[in-house]
């Protein structure tokens, strides 16, 4: 770049045919960023909402987001699961503060507007006015109808315990959106079982919220950055894997099993997070017992555009919903699970494998540092790119994990879909 | 009523422990515990709804160092300098132990983080729920539970609160 150019040029273009250099603008700017809302979580895709173990009983709520909307899951009398819009539809206040719990009803506390827990407005105080002296003061208009204030309601869809749901009530069907591909991946994990809750994990992650779809679109990254993927052999370029994609390129699977790790030239000379002679201390962290329903791969971690991964590593298995908070700012939030069915020890295990995941993780909490450091390049410097020519400039499935094809795909229907 | 020897050796406990935290001197933490001494950052959130997933859930001294040398070692990160401001700690109980008396006890925390070219901020905030007994050593920690109120994490946690 000649120093002539500008900076920030008002109206920058992706000139590059393909997808294996992403322009840093693609992660800095706000008009881009309210696109995304518009035509990525508000319409056409199924957004990740929660699980409906965390809300087994009627009258049960939490809240949730779907891209920058607040949303209530709840279970209804009848025992059905809606998501509503957390926006009273009298002044738009986020009515429902707690973050979970059980109710017969909404109410938003400002003038008591009182909705069903499927979203129907139900009554607003004084609608027929107030009687005073012989006569009615104010009231509600005659032509006042209360079923044309009710919250927005979300389509909704649960598959294997996990609730979606879409503003978007003319969305394809949830399978469809997946693609039978990704769709088989869903299904290995929520295979009906009845899901258990572990917990939750929060975390604010200044960068743009593609990063971290794209982290996981990555296999490039954990056998380098993680020293625990590289040296124990967990994730590593040597293993046995595949990924795959659905038709359009929006989801993604990355499959893997355990390699015996130690010291494979080819792929930890020189690489600094090798540790040759590390030992655990406390071997429990890594005490992996396979489960049947793997079906062979010790890992699979799926993406699902734009608002959702779902882990399985090992013996840990979450949610990680995406909430995106601006261009350069989301909140990733953990849902870690287990099985209504796991022995005691398997429970254990669970707990003890999650502290290699999460915000502090021996092998996660380097993935939201670098997702920081990038998006802190991309602002000093739009104009510059990223490039991802690792596996070349196709878009395909693979068997090896030695390639950057599936944030290549990621981008080619971002651009369609984004018109950019 | 705690005599006050007790109380005092309580205080001297939680002061080296924040001293050490904040000096970045890592390989002294583990030696805060007993060999089955428990280390847990937890959610308050998680803690309260009776789910048992923590932030890190270390479950001997041996998982502590492992822990210590992951921040020593094997993670990425950027560099920061951290502060404990600790309460005035409440001592619950003592009761008989099989190695001698086990005193609960808890404290409110604060830590400030301050990265190398920003300002500091309230980093985690939360309390300590512990339990501890006396050694050959001094005290030690059977288990430090911190329950942090900072649900929302600003990125990550890499040292030991």
């Amino acid at each position: 770049m000649s120093a002539s150019e500008s900076i920030f040029p008002p109206n920058p273009q992706w000139t590059e045919a393909g997808t294996s250099q992403v322009p840093f603008w693609a992660y800095t700017r706000d008009d881009l960023h309210q696109r995304e809302l518009e035509r990525l979580f508000y319409s056409k895709h199924w957004c990740y909402i929660g699980l409906e173990a965390e809300i087994p009983n009627p009258g049960d709520f939490r809240r949730s987001v779907v891209g920058e909307r607040s949303v209530i899951m709840v279970r209804d009398m009848d025992g059905n699961i809606n998501v509503v819009e957390n926006v009273c539809a009298h002044r738009g206040l986020r009515f429902c503060r707690e973050r979970q719990g059980n109710q017969k009803d909404f109410f938003c506390p400002y003038h008591q507007w009182n909705y069903s827990l499927k979203g129907d407005l139900q009554g607003v105080p004084f609608r027929r006015g107030v009687k005073q002296e012989g006569k009615i003061n104010g009231g509600m208009p005659k032509d006042f109808k209360l079923e044309e204030h009710g919250l927005t309601k979300l389509k909704v869809a649960t598959r294997g315990g996990v609730v979606f749901a879409s503003f978007d009530h003319g969305i394809e069907s949830f399978e469809d959106f997946l693609g039978s591909t990704i769709l088989h991946y869903f299904d290995r994990v929520f295979n009906g079982r009845q899901l258990k809750v572990l917990g939750y994990r929060r975390q604010r992650i200044p960068g743009n919220w593609k990063l971290m779809q794209e982290n996981i679109k990555d296999p490039y990254h954990p056998g380098l950055l993680h020293t625990w993927f590289s040296t124990f052999g967990l994730w590593r370029a040597d293993n046995k894997s595949e990924l795959k994609m659905d038709e359009q390129f929006r989801h993604a699977a990355m499959i893997s099993t355990r390699g015996k790790g130690g010291k494979n030239e080819e792929v930890v000379s020189g690489v600094d997070s090798f540790k040759e002679t590390m030992q655990l201390n406390d071997a429990r962290l890594l005490d992996i017992v396979p489960e049947p329903w793997w079906e062979g791969p010790t890992a699979v971690m799926t993406t699902i555009f734009p608002s959702v991964i779902i882990q399985q590593q090992v013996n840990s298995v979450s949610t990680r919903h995406i909430q995106p908070n601006g261009h350069g700012s989301f909140d990733f939030v953990w849902t870690h699970f287990g099985f209504a069915d796991d022995t005691p020890e398997m429970h254990q295990r669970r707990l003890i494998q999650a502290n290699l995941f999460g915000p502090a993780g021996f092998v996660s909490a380097d993935d939201g540092e670098v997702i920081e450091w990038s998006q802190e390049g991309f602002e000093q410097s739009p104009t510059k790119h990223t490039v991802l020519e690792m596996g070349g400039h196709e878009i395909g499935n693979t068997e090896h994990m030695v390639t950057e094809t599936l944030i290549r795909g990621m981008y080619a229907y971002w651009r369609k879909v984004m018109e950019v | 009523m705690v005599d006050f020897q007790t109380y005092y050796a309580v205080l001297n406990l939680y002061s080296d422990y924040a001293r050490v935290c904040d000096s970045a001197d890592w390989d002294k933490w583990p030696e805060f515990f007993v060999e089955e001494g428990i280390y847990r950052l937890q959610p308050r959130e998680n803690f309260e709804q009776n789910l048992p997933l923590c932030l890190l859930a270390l479950e001997s001294k041996a998982m502590i160092r492992d822990r210590v040398y992951g921040v020593k070692e094997t993670l990425y990160y950027d560099p920061y300098y951290q502060r404990h401001i600790v309460g005035i700690p409440s001592i619950l109980s003592i009761e008989p132990h099989e190695q001698g008396e086990r005193i609960r006890a808890e404290a409110n925390y604060v830590v400030v983080r301050t990265k190398l070219d920003a300002e500091s901020t309230v980093f985690n905030a939360g309390y300590y729920r512990d339990e501890i007994i006396r050694t050959a050593a001094g005290l030690k920690f059977l288990s430090r539970l911190c329950i942090y109120d900072s649900e929302m994490i600003p990125n990550s946690i890499i040292y030991p609160i």
